[in-house]
């Protein structure tokens, strides 16, 4: 198996007494969308800055692209491309100027025009960043991380405060990223996002991964018991099972046999949310008990 | 690209930025411009006691053209580079290939560039308006003077950034230091007007060295030599080189703020 294009093992950051990252370790594959997902102040954007190369860390080992992002160059900000959580561009230069100016700062780009084309701003390559919606500059914004034609790009919260359509398109441009063949490394706090765009997740907590997995198994959801409910003679009813078809076969099949209809039968999984939710409440309450 | 046109291929855009901007092309090109006309109707056809007696006008152009080299350069480098820092763009930048010191010197070429610009303007609007000379035979030693004076400038902006926690911060701050030296270094109120002790205290600063270099090269005295005030300059580059120390120790690539 090739080697993963980000490996971090242990790693570890503290800001004075708070420790912002507890010991993560993680591997990123080439050519996957990985997301990290958690809530605000979980440390995703710590680690983040630690990957780009903008903090140093208090311990551990990363690897990014095979460097320590701590000492690489040039040669390895040729590979990679960034797009900071908030960032405002240069609001007196075109798409195409901004786009061409970043352009000259790498040895191999892609065209201008087909980055324009990528991010979907044909119509706007000569509008100035400032006349640009806040969904547009953000997805400029993409494009100037991805015209020096990256190994790697990290999307920090790329949808924050956009409205649903913004993030549709956003969406599209990332999804698209996967036949270039750029290892994506996102962090995020949608849950939405995070399974519409990932292809494996690590959930973050209080500076620690609380769960990985790709977005269909995190937190074994698959072994978790499934919820049977219903409007029976009786009034309302919620069944757990670990056997759903068993669950269901018996109570149809007596259903049937005593001429009652079930109302409402459904059989639920717990979502990808709910799972979310308590996985990072967990790490909120750990939190809470260890400061007393 | 070589670093060289690396240089060029950030200036270039530096330049566009720069011209598209409406608060840097009021503060740096037409305020000067607006001073000088200012200036020259309400003093106009007096003398200022220097070297003997000349028009006040002849006072002016040099002394307009000290302001344009300073806000071209301390004041526009400050005022833009703390505003790219607040953005984010500075630590976007950090993270492409590019190197940081072509950045910067994108930015002090481009300031440079405008100093030269605003020179000749201030130069042409004061011969053609008001008659005053342009010392063709002293270009040599008005370019040397402006360039030091700019690049020295340039680098006392840089290191002023430091100073400056925030977008909104940045005006007050600039304004705050450069508009009394202004006054007191005999940029806005001619030399003969001012006491002496005010003199002294500016001379503690580099905008009346600078003023001082530049009128000496800019105004033609009877006798006198090639125009560059070495002594005056070298005070300029001595506070240029302070400023580039502070610059490289404390300059940031990263917003303060949040």
């Amino acid at each position: 198996m090739a080697e993963p294009v980000i490996s971090i093992r242990g790693l570890r950051k503290s800001y004075g007494d708070f420790e912002a990252v507890r010991g993560i370790d993680l591997d990123v594959e080439r050519g996957e969308v990985f997301a990290f997902l958690g809530p605000n102040g979980a440390g995703k954007t710590t680690t983040v800055e630690i990957l780009e190369g903008y903090r140093n860390r208090s311990g551990g080992e990363v690897s990014v692209l095979g460097e320590d992002p701590r000492h690489a160059g040039r040669e390895w900000r040729e590979r990679i491309g960034i797009v900071l959580q908030s960032c405002r561009l240069d609001p007196y230069l075109t798409v195409r100027e901004s786009l061409t100016l970043f352009a000259g700062y790498y040895r191999q780009p892609h065209p201008v025009e087909e980055v324009i084309a990528l991010v979907g701003l044909e119509g706007k390559a000569d509008a100035r960043a400032s006349g640009l919606s806040g969904g547009q500059q953000r997805r400029l914004d993409v494009g100037m991380a991805l015209v020096g034609r990256p190994e790697l790009l990290f999307l920090d919260e790329p949808t924050t405060g956009f409205d649903p359509s913004a993030r549709r398109q956003a969406w599209d441009v990332i999804a698209g990223l996967r036949d270039l063949g750029v290892t994506v490394f996102l962090t995020t706090h949608y849950m939405d996002e995070a399974q519409r765009l990932a292809d494996r997740v690590a959930i973050i907590s209080r500076g620690e991964v609380v769960a990985r997995g790709t977005p269909e198994n995190l937190g074994d959801r698959e072994s978790r018991p499934a919820t049977v409910s219903y409007a029976g003679p009786d009034g309302e009813v919620s069944l757990q099972t670990t056997t759903p078809v068993e669950t269901l076969h018996e109570l149809t099949g007596r259903a049937l046999a005593d001429g009652v209809d079930l109302e409402g039968l459904e059989v639920t999984r717990p979502s990808l949310e709910d799972i979310y939710l308590e996985l990072t409440s967990e790490g909120e309450e750990r939190a809470k008990r260890e400061a007393m | 690209m070589s670093a060289l046109a690396l240089v060029a291929h950030q200036f270039r855009f530096d330049q566009k930025a720069f011209w598209r901007n409406p608060a840097s092309v009021f503060f740096t090109v037409m305020f000067p411009v607006i001073l000088l006309l200012i200036f020259a109707t309400v003093f106009g056809d007096e003398t200022v006691d220097v070297h003997g007696g000349i028009k006040t006008t002849t006072y002016y152009v040099p002394a307009i053209i000290t302001l344009s080299v300073i806000s071209a350069t301390m004041q526009t480098l400050a005022m833009s580079l703390v505003i790219a820092r607040e953005d984010g763009r500075l630590k976007r930048g950090r993270g492409t290939p590019l190197p940081p010191w072509v950045f910067i010197a994108g930015r002090i070429g481009n300031s440079i560039v405008v100093a030269l610009i605003m020179m000749a303007l201030i130069a042409v609007l004061g011969r053609v308006l008001y008659g005053v000379e342009i010392p063709w035979d002293r270009l040599p030693a008005i370019i040397v003077t402006l360039v030091v004076g700019a690049a020295s400038f340039c680098c006392l902006g840089i290191a002023l950034t430091a100073a400056i926690p925030s977008q909104d911060a940045a005006a007050p701050i600039v304004n705050a230091m450069l508009l009394p030296l202004y006054f007191l270094s005999g940029v806005f109120i001619p030399d003969d007007q001012l006491p002496s002790g005010v003199i002294h205290f500016a001379d503690a600063f580099p905008i009346r060295h600078f003023f001082e270099a530049f009128f000496g090269a800019y105004v033609p005295v009877a006798g006198g030599g090639a125009g560059v005030e070495w002594g005056n300059l070298a005070i300029v580059a001595v506070w240029g080189a302070a400023g580039l120390l502070l610059a490289a120790r404390y300059f940031r690539w990263t917003p303060r703020g949040g």
